[in-house]
């Protein structure tokens, strides 16, 4: 089988992979916690993506019926499957609303250590960490 | 109205949440008691909806009056009746444990933070209660946003702490959540439907379909994330630690147990046994890791200095327990399993209660480590007492709960010949035995005395008997834990009834 | 054979475990030390009346709950669990008297708790010996394991808690680790529990290997009957206050560890299958399971025996010296024949009176003169000489020379031996109790006859309060007394033996 058609015949579906690798890549590796949000939603819309792509076809409409019943012969193949876009909404709503979650606890990792580079953090943790402990052993 | 129990059980503690919101607006008095109107609605339901499975029957409800396949189905059966009733109860219980932490902890949040507590249970319940592969996955967000939310909250000097935690989880549990969706999608795509029946239906003459194959594999991948499977696990010690108590002993004894039940149901009712178990072979391969699971969560476990700590790497040991036990794939594994979800949900409550109460006590503003608890025996033998008895059940001692949920899994382990996983088991008891008898001995000893505390060493050896003064929690955080307590012994006594009444109806005809 | 269902058996384990709230609540101390002793002496009143029932031939049976299918927690009075319970309790009392004298010549701290846990120890040994099944002997078992650890770690000092550790790591990892997928894996195979004199395994087709496997995490599983090489953690805990060395470690513990393997050997295995199970040794010939605990449980009485002779502590020296006493019980059991098996059951109570006398001695001495070690007890005799010459009936009951006790149980361990034709055995009775001469013998001799230069006491009679006094005295004519008497206890052994081996 000609690999080339394959994969050129399967585009779409390749470009969902590839971003969702580049969110992958992005939330295990990249140190800047900003960094990591936007590889979660990259990942998150490929998934998007990909439902949404599922039922698109070409030439194609929402299958509202204009005339009714009786008059022409209903055929699949002229309407899309509007589900998995109805599903999509969904998870679009639930992409937005981590995104927030997400945000809205980076700004407070900011206001705490001053900064949203995640090796920073850790030396301030343990930073923070530290006198505590020496305070402990003096009270203890 | 009780035939709406499948209904009512999600969209109390909703209404509650949205309610909650509001009225902390007007006075923030009024939202503890909402919020325990519904959980308290919650609660009740889940019994009502047990009673009427056992009288009629598995409850099949159309949410919106829409038919099956297209409109969502709640699908209550013998199986998920038990689990509403563990996710409600604990809920239900920890709430008014919580009330004393959260009022002190957090005075300026207490509307967002009651708000987000039964938005969180109601998510769970609805994860529990769905019939709808898709409405799961919407449930799963709104539990898995609410309780990034209540971990984020954190208190006192941990909050940093708690955020950056909080957001490592989100990572963690979006990918895993993204997983289980593109396996839904994968799924959608072969069958063409989302509700779990049809779906059971329809599966199995799509076995030999790689899309089957593979929707499979990404929905595993996703759940064993969220329920932090090690090596997966990466995410949990820290966001339950550094979590406010008051979010902790409500997320650490639900989220891995619901998502534990997640799996079961979607290999027993969507992708059916014959997929799961026969089909594609990873059986043993998964009873390894889980083994490996139990054996690095107890390794883990026994390298913490700090309670809390360790305690969620015996969870992470415990989620090894559930899988494995799940993965042995003959009954008596499928009972122990489905039966340590409850047991163990009751046993992490407990334990996080007293933690909860011992951050309350002794160290409201920081991580409680194991040397803190000295002479608790003499200071708080109440709260000491119930710790010991969840701390003999973990271990597995009868007639405590876990003893019995232990044993079956150990004999799932004999009857399937994997002596690795009932090695494992035993293993960690005794691990088990080490991490809790060092917490009694550092309790019983005193050993803060023996430290430069009180100086003088005349004082060290009999002293705590009559300097000691009794200095418990108050009645409304002590409650709730003797009733946890009390549970896991009423547990380990019903564990015939539960198995024989419940757990073999729920897997029959699976096995 | 009768059934009696009967909550007398409940009753005798509840009753000790119900002396705690009195225990607590009680405000005065004299009210306090009263409750032990009301109760001890009820329990034991409870335990008495199940006496006539089964001297009848009857079993007194009650269940308390099932939990788990075909499995529950069972109780099922027989013989031989009625002559432990009977032990156990009338030293109960005993021992609360002199817990009395003890703790307040002392003024040990923390009385309460101790008393508390004392019942709560009571009533797990009382469970162990009426259990019906193996599921609820385990139960109790570690009831006794946790109930025991606040008495062995008493004193709260470093040395306590090291003694606490290694406590609890030999007896609760063991139980842990052996009995507990042991009892799975007959439960796997059985789909029962329940003790029966023939044995339950003998249908369930086990191979040979995975029994003698069984029998082994048994006979090490149970490492409260302190079989080498998991014993050390005996002496360790002769930390304890001397009552509850006295009670828990000669007899409530540790004879609950030999009564448990006891009772799996003979109501779980079955005799018959002992018998007829064995392992090609190498090859050559095959010897059977019972032979080859009878080994181990030789080689624990001579070794134990060989290290009693170098101990200078006396608790220390005692502490080896029950490790040796335990396996002759065991070895009782091994021996598969009927005289065997009565002589080992009634080793459980001999012994038991024999060495709670001793150290019975052992804590008068410390609480009147604070000396620990034999080599300062020279002369001590000529101070204390009720205390000691009890020391030496109770020395007699232990080596087994008439007119004590311990001659009545050894003697039937030797028929034992003659009957099932293992003379081998029959030598390490003997030398064990050469060695046992040897090392309780000189005590007492160095205590009565020494010159004045040696004595390190002045020749001034001044006893041990009255309280630890009168206790010790009792036991050690109670020993005498079951030389002269010993019917109660031999026809519980022997009724026990009867069922055991099928009437033979």
């Amino acid at each position: 089988m000609d690999v080339l058609g394959y994969i050129i015949s399967k585009y779409n579906y390749w470009g969902f992979v590839l971003l969702m690798m580049v969110g992958m890549y992005a939330m295990i590796v990249k140190n800047n916690l900003m960094k990591k949000i936007l590889g979660m939603n990259i990942l998150q819309t490929a998934i998007i993506l990909f439902f949404v792509s599922t039922s698109a076809k070409t030439k194609a409409t929402l299958p509202i019926l204009e005339h009714g019943h009786g008059d022409h012969a209903i055929h699949a193949v002229d309407y899309i499957n509007p589900l998995p876009h109805v599903l999509m909404l969904t998870a679009i709503v639930v992409s937005v609303a981590t995104l927030g979650v997400a945000l809205a606890l980076a700004l407070k990792v900011y206001k705490e250590y001053g900064t949203l580079e995640e090796d920073e953090i850790f030396e301030a943790q343990k930073k923070k960490l530290n006198p505590e402990m020496q305070e402990g052993e003096v009270n203890s | 109205m009780s035939s709406h129990f499948p209904a009512i059980i999600i969209i109390a503690p909703l209404i509650a949440g949205f309610l909650i919101s509001l009225s902390s607006l007007a006075n923030r008095r009024f939202c503890f008691p909402i919020a325990v109107a519904g959980l308290g609605i919650a609660f009740y339901s889940s019994i009502g909806l047990i009673v009427s499975v056992f009288e009629k029957g598995v409850i099949q409800y159309r949410l919106g009056g829409w038919a099956p396949p297209m409109g969502i189905e709640y699908r209550i059966d013998y199986l998920n009746a038990f689990v509403l009733i563990m996710v409600s109860g604990v809920a239900f219980v920890n709430i008014f444990a919580v009330k004393k932490t959260a009022e002190r902890d957090l005075p300026e949040k207490l509307g967002p933070f009651y708000s987000l507590y039964v938005l969180f249970t109601a998510g769970l319940l609805g994860i529990t209660a769905t019939g709808d592969a898709f409405n799961l996955y919407v449930l799963l967000e709104i539990a898995a946003l609410t309780g990034y939310a209540l971990i984020g909250i954190g208190s006192g000097q941990n909050s940093g702490r708690a955020a950056h935690s909080a957001l490592n989880y989100i990572f963690m549990g979006t990918i895993g959540a993204s997983f289980y969706l593109l396996g839904i999608g994968y799924l959608y795509i072969a069958t063409g439907t989302l509700n779990m029946a049809d779906l059971a239906r329809v599966l199995p003459s799509l076995f030999g379909s790689n899309v089957i194959m593979a929707a499979f594999a990404i929905c595993m991948t996703g759940l064993f994330m969220k329920m932090a499977l090690f090596p997966m696990h990466g995410w949990l010690p820290n966001a339950y630690a550094y979590s406010s108590p008051a979010a902790a002993s409500l997320i650490a004894p639900l989220t891995t147990k619901v998502m534990i039940y997640v799996m079961i149901r979607i290999c027993l009712f969507v992708f059916t046994p014959a997929f799961s178990f026969e089909f594609i072979n990873i059986k043993g391969a998964m009873v390894i890791v889980a083994s490996v699971a139990i054996v690095a969560g107890s390794l883990f476990a026994l390298s913490q200095k700090s309670l809390t700590k360790m305690l969620t790497y015996i969870i992470v040991a415990e989620v090894g327990y559930m899988v494995g036990g799940f993965w042995l794939g003959n009954k008596e594994g499928m009972t122990g399993s489905i039966l340590h979800i409850a047991n163990d949900a009751v046993m992490t409550l407990c334990l996080f209660l007293a933690a909860g109460i011992f951050a309350y006590k002794i160290k409201p503003r920081g991580e409680i480590l194991i040397k803190d608890l000295g002479s608790m025996f003499s200071r708080m033998p109440v709260t000491m007492g119930a710790f010991v008895v969840a701390g003999l059940s973990i271990i597995g001692v009868p007639p405590a709960c876990g003893f019995f949920s232990k044993w079956y899994l150990i004999l799932g382990g004999i009857k399937a010949g994997q002596y690795w996983f009932c090695a494992a088991l035993i293993f960690s008891s005794l691990v088990n035995v080490i991490l809790f008898f060092r917490i009694f001995e550092s309790a019983f000893f005193g050993s803060t005395c023996s430290n430069h505390e009180h100086g003088s060493a005349h004082e060290t050896g009999h002293h705590n008997d009559h300097e000691a003064v009794i200095d418990e929690a108050p009645a409304s955080m002590l409650v709730p834990l003797l009733v946890s307590t009390a549970m896991l012994i009423v547990l380990g006594f019903g564990t015939k009834f539960i198995v024989t009444q419940i757990i073999e109806k729920a897997i029959s005809g699976m096995i | 054979m009768n059934e009696i269902y009967s909550i007398q058996p409940f009753l005798g384990v509840l009753i000790s475990a119900s002396a705690v709230l009195f225990i607590i609540t009680a405000k005065r101390p004299n009210i306090r030390e009263g409750w032990p002793f009301l109760f001890a002496i009820i329990n034991f009143a409870v335990i008495a009346s199940m006496l006539p029932a089964i001297l009848a031939g009857n079993e007194i049976t009650f269940t308390v709950a099932r939990v788990l299918p075909g499995v529950a927690i069972a109780f099922r009075v027989d013989a031989m669990g009625l002559l432990f319970g009977l032990v156990s309790s009338s030293l109960w009392i005993v021992t609360s008297a002199y817990s009395i004298g003890y703790m307040r010549t002392l003024s040990e701290h923390a009385q309460t708790r101790y008393y508390c846990f004392f019942a709560l120890s009571l009533s797990a040994a009382a469970g162990v010996a009426f259990a019906g099944n193996l599921f609820t002997m385990y139960l109790f078992y570690e009831m006794l394991s946790f109930a025991t650890y606040p008495l062995v770690t008493h004193h709260q000092d470093d040395e306590a808690k090291k003694s606490g550790r290694k406590y609890l790591g030999y007896i609760v990892g063991t139980s842990v680790g052996l009995v507990l997928p042991a009892m799975i894996f007959i439960y796997a195979g059985t789909g029962t529990l329940d003790f029966a004199p023939g044995g339950i395994l003998s249908w369930a087709g086990f191979k040979p290997l995975l029994i003698c496997g069984l029998v082994l995490m048994f006979v090490f599983g149970f490492a409260k009957a302190g079989i080498m090489p998991f014993h050390s953690w005996l002496p360790a805990a002769m930390v304890a206050p001397t009552p509850v060395s006295a009670l828990l470690h000669a007899v409530a513990v540790v004879k609950v560890g030999a009564f448990c393997i006891f009772r799996t050997l003979t109501h779980i295995f079955g005799v018959d299958l002992l018998g007829s199970t064995g392992l090609d040794f190498l090859g050559l010939h095959s010897i059977n399971m019972g032979t080859v605990v009878a080994v181990i449980a030789s080689f624990t009485i001579l070794t134990a025996s060989l290290i009693a002779l170098s101990q200078d502590g006396l608790k220390r020296r005692l502490a080896f010296s029950t490790i040796g006493q335990l396996s002759y019980i065991i070895l009782g059991a091994a021996l598969l024949s009927p005289k065997g098996i009565t002589g080992g059951l009634l080793h459980i109570g001999m012994h038991a009176f024999g060495k709670i006398t001793l150290f019975f001695c052992a804590g008068a001495i410390f609480v009147t003169t604070g000396v620990k070690n034999i080599s300062d007890m020279t002369g001590i005799g000529r101070r204390m000489p009720w205390t000691m010459g009890a020391f030496f009936v109770g020395s007699l009951s232990v080596i087994g020379l008439p007119p004590c006790g311990g001659f009545i149980s050894k003697w039937f361990l030797l028929v034992g031996t003659l009957e099932s034709g293992q003379l081998a055995f029959m030598a390490v009775l003997l030398s064990s109790s050469l060695l046992n001469a040897a090392y309780f013998l000189p005590i007492v001799y160095r205590a009565f006859f020494c010159t004045e230069e040696e004595s390190k006491f002045e020749k001034k009679i001044d006893e041990a309060p009255s309280w630890c006094l009168g206790p010790l005295l009792f036991t050690a004519l109670v020993s005498i007394a079951l030389f002269i008497y010993p019917h109660i206890f031999l026809t519980l052994a022997q009724m026990a033996a009867k069922t055991i081996t099928g009437g033979g």
